[in-house]
């Protein structure tokens, strides 16, 4: 997907406008905030988040040896391990491995790297099919859009949406119920797994210690994807590594209750490498450690706190401003407080445009988050290195400039002040302000006046 | 005991009644309030656009303004945040210390209410009023105003009505409301969508009650909006000194 959020505002007026997916976002984000907060509420959670946040600032400041010994324990048990720097290098590793073997289908499981890395129309552009076998993902694919919530693609959808998208692909009822729509799509993508030559996955962890590929999901294709196509590959962020055996369990139950408010995901893969001597499996496992960025985030003197992240997509579903929009607005494949914050450092102050702006500041994602980003910090730093870069508007430096001396200069305040009950002040933005709230009713006298009065 | 008014310059020029009804109660418990006339705006928006040389600036000069000892008092949760959780971030050396000190002695009104004085009973001036409550996020979860407001409110008469979106955030934001506009006022309207029967609406945040009140006049709501100092003021005197907005 090609970054380009520096429209969000014009989108998310568009989303708002009209038949907007408002209510659709609300209702499963609100779902999915509760469902965590019991699931929180079972554990000493602020312990847990902290040991999570400690694990993962350990590997973070160890990466280089976590890496080498996830690179021998892979190799150890046959998985052949690739390097890339780059989206490009990326796609290039994949292209190599889709002709070694002669690829013609692939089967896909949700990956959010995945879409960062666009594998999808790169595929196609290959002349290779791609299917998305996670539900979500799936209805996304059909409707021709990108996925709106790192858990939750099709989150911006209502069941009218997808019973509409279905009826005009598979012919079912216009009013089918959510399982004979699942049954429909569950019958292509069976015969798409029985075709496919490889399956494509991401992974929520690589352990470093034992090898071991860490996949939660609650609907079971991604078991089929990673193991019934020829060759599996895993594509995998550099962070997202775990040291050590025994901090697996913590984190998948502290992943799953995060996501989903759940124990545990229905399923959770722990893959250590192809078939062997087994009867099942794929012949043939490759895994791709994707730098594309990480290393610059790792050295910011801020944001690489944002490489703890699990993608649990807790933060999105406590966010207010998410809520109005859903993902679609931020334009890029990370949405939501932690795409606001990751924009800025992966991509640079000009083009994260006013993304780290798309927050009141209020802090409820912090609250939530399992690894305990300071996202609100974050974006302050964030907005802090836009006007170093000279990226704010020309109004805003402008307003914050003329206010500043105002400000520093109590008789130009109360100058000020004046003006403004007489209506003199030309207030900035005051359209933008007036036209959802009405006029701006300064008190009749400000409080000063009333202070001197007395 | 004395202690240092600082108003904000929200609060200043559009929640000025209150503001007063702020100092009125705090004289009625028997606080010497006063008010250094220097004062101006503490660089909350400018640090929040991301603009630090310009809000260490204003900083500087609410740093002078409040030297010495005393407590300084606030009616606004958000303003209270920047002197007692950012004003550190802005300064080294010298400086510095004189930001945590002053982040030591500030409060919140309803935190010096109940931190320092044991939240005391008010008087029953509230009777019957059905409250809704927003507790403005800064104060909610930087500050961590606990159930203070609500305990005050409600000794003195009040029912704090339960509000599905009462811990959401009303939108305002600052710079936020007018440079994402649309989603801002989206936000707004969830909480008034959500919002219970009641007499009127309150919160001890200047900023969040211009986003609340200006949206429910754009709606055609007429129910009133009142900074929480008025109802308090209220709560003692049984009088309704400032006008509804
Ligand atoms: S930032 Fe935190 S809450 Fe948000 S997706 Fe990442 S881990 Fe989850």
């Amino acid at each position: 997907m090609s970054a380009e959020p520096k429209g969000y505002r014009e989108r998310s007026r568009k989303l708002l406008a009209g038949e907007n997916p408002r209510a659709a976002v609300t209702k499963a984000t609100l779902h999915h905030f509760h469902t965590r907060e019991r699931a929180y509420a079972e554990l000493p959670i602020e312990e847990w988040r902290s040991y999570a946040e400690g694990v993962k600032n350990h590997l973070l400041s160890h990466l280089e040896h976590y890496l080498d010994q996830a690179e021998r324990s892979l190799t150890a048990h046959g998985v052949q391990v690739h390097w890339a720097e780059t989206a490009q290098e990326a796609r290039a590793e994949l292209a190599r491995l889709v002709s070694r073997y002669q690829v013609k289908r692939v089967v896909k499981a949700k990956s959010m790297l995945s879409e960062e890395l666009e594998v999808n129309p790169w595929l196609e552009s290959l002349g290779v099919s791609v299917l998305e076998s996670d539900l979500g993902e799936y209805v996304v694919q059909l409707a021709g859009e990108t996925p709106s919530h790192i858990v939750g693609p099709a989150f911006h959808k209502t069941l009218a949406d997808i019973q509409a998208l279905f009826a005009r692909e598979f012919g079912t009822p216009p009013q089918a119920a959510p399982d004979v729509l699942a049954a429909a799509a569950r019958s292509r993508l069976r015969q798409a797994f029985l075709e496919a030559d490889m399956g494509i996955s991401g992974a929520n962890f690589v352990v470093a210690e034992t090898g071991t590929v860490a996949l939660i999901e609650n609907e079971g294709n991604i078991r089929i994807t990673t193991s019934a196509p020829r060759v599996h590959v895993v594509l995998v962020g550099i962070e997202k590594l775990l040291p050590r055996q025994r901090d697996l369990a913590p984190f998948l139950t502290l992943t799953a209750r995060a996501a989903t408010g759940q124990r545990l995901g229905n399923y959770v893969s722990l893959i250590r490498g192809p078939k062997g001597g087994d009867p099942d499996g794929p012949e043939a496992v490759h895994l791709i450690f994707v730098d594309n960025g990480r290393l610059r985030l790792l050295a910011d003197e801020r944001s690489w706190e944002t490489l703890r992240c699990l993608r649990c997509g807790a933060c999105l579903n406590a966010c207010p401003v998410y809520r109005q929009t859903g993902g679609h607005a931020y334009g890029w494949v990370y949405s939501g407080p932690i795409g606001a914050v990751m924009a800025p450092a992966m991509l640079g102050s000009r083009a994260a445009g006013p993304l780290p702006y798309a927050s009141s500041l209020c802090g409820a994602c912090a609250e939530v988050c399992p690894v305990k980003i300071p996202i609100p910090a974050l974006l302050l730093a964030g907005r802090q290195r836009a006007v170093l870069e000279g990226e704010a508007t020309a109004l805003e430096r402008g307003v914050i400039s003329a206010y500043g001396q105002a400000m520093l200069n109590p008789a130009l305040y109360r100058a000020g002040a004046r003006a403004l009950r007489l209506g003199r002040m030309a207030l900035p933005w005051l359209r933008a302000w007036s036209d959802g709230r009405g006029g701006l009713q300064p008190s009749p006298k400000s409080f000063r006046e009333l202070w001197s009065e007395r | 005991m004395r202690a240092s008014y600082c108003v904000t310059c929200l609060a200043d020029q559009f929640f000025a009644e209150a503001a007063m009804d702020a100092v009125r109660l705090l004289e009625s418990l028997g606080i010497r309030v006063e008010f250094p006339a220097d004062q101006t705006c503490c660089g909350q928006p400018a640090f929040n656009a991301g603009f630090h040389d310009q809000a260490r600036q204003m900083a500087r000069h609410t740093l002078q303004v409040f030297s010495g000892k005393q407590p300084v008092i606030l009616p606004s949760g958000s303003c209270s945040t920047m002197l007692k959780a950012h004003y550190a971030e802005l300064f080294s050396g010298p400086e510095l210390e004189g930001a945590w000190d002053l982040a030591a002695r500030s409060f919140e009104l309803s935190q010096f209410l109940c931190e320092v004085l044991g939240c005391p009973r008010l008087g029953d001036g509230l009777r019957g009023k059905r409250v809704a409550y927003h507790p403005g996020c800064h104060g909610l979860r930087e500050l961590g105003i606990g159930d203070g407001p609500k305990r005050l409110l409600e000794a003195a008469g009040a029912t704090v009505v339960p509000w599905e979106a009462e811990l959401e955030c009303c939108g305002f934001g600052g710079l936020f409301a007018v440079k994402l506009p649309e989603v801002s006022v989206g936000m707004a309207d969830r909480k008034l969508d959500t919002l219970p029967e009641v007499d009127v609406l309150t919160s001890g945040d200047p900023g969040c009650l211009l986003q609340l009140a200006g949206r429910l006049r754009v709606r055609g709501n007429p129910l009133p909006v009142r900074h929480l100092a008025s109802l308090l003021w209220e709560a003692r005197s049984g009088r309704r000194d400032s006008d509804v907005r």
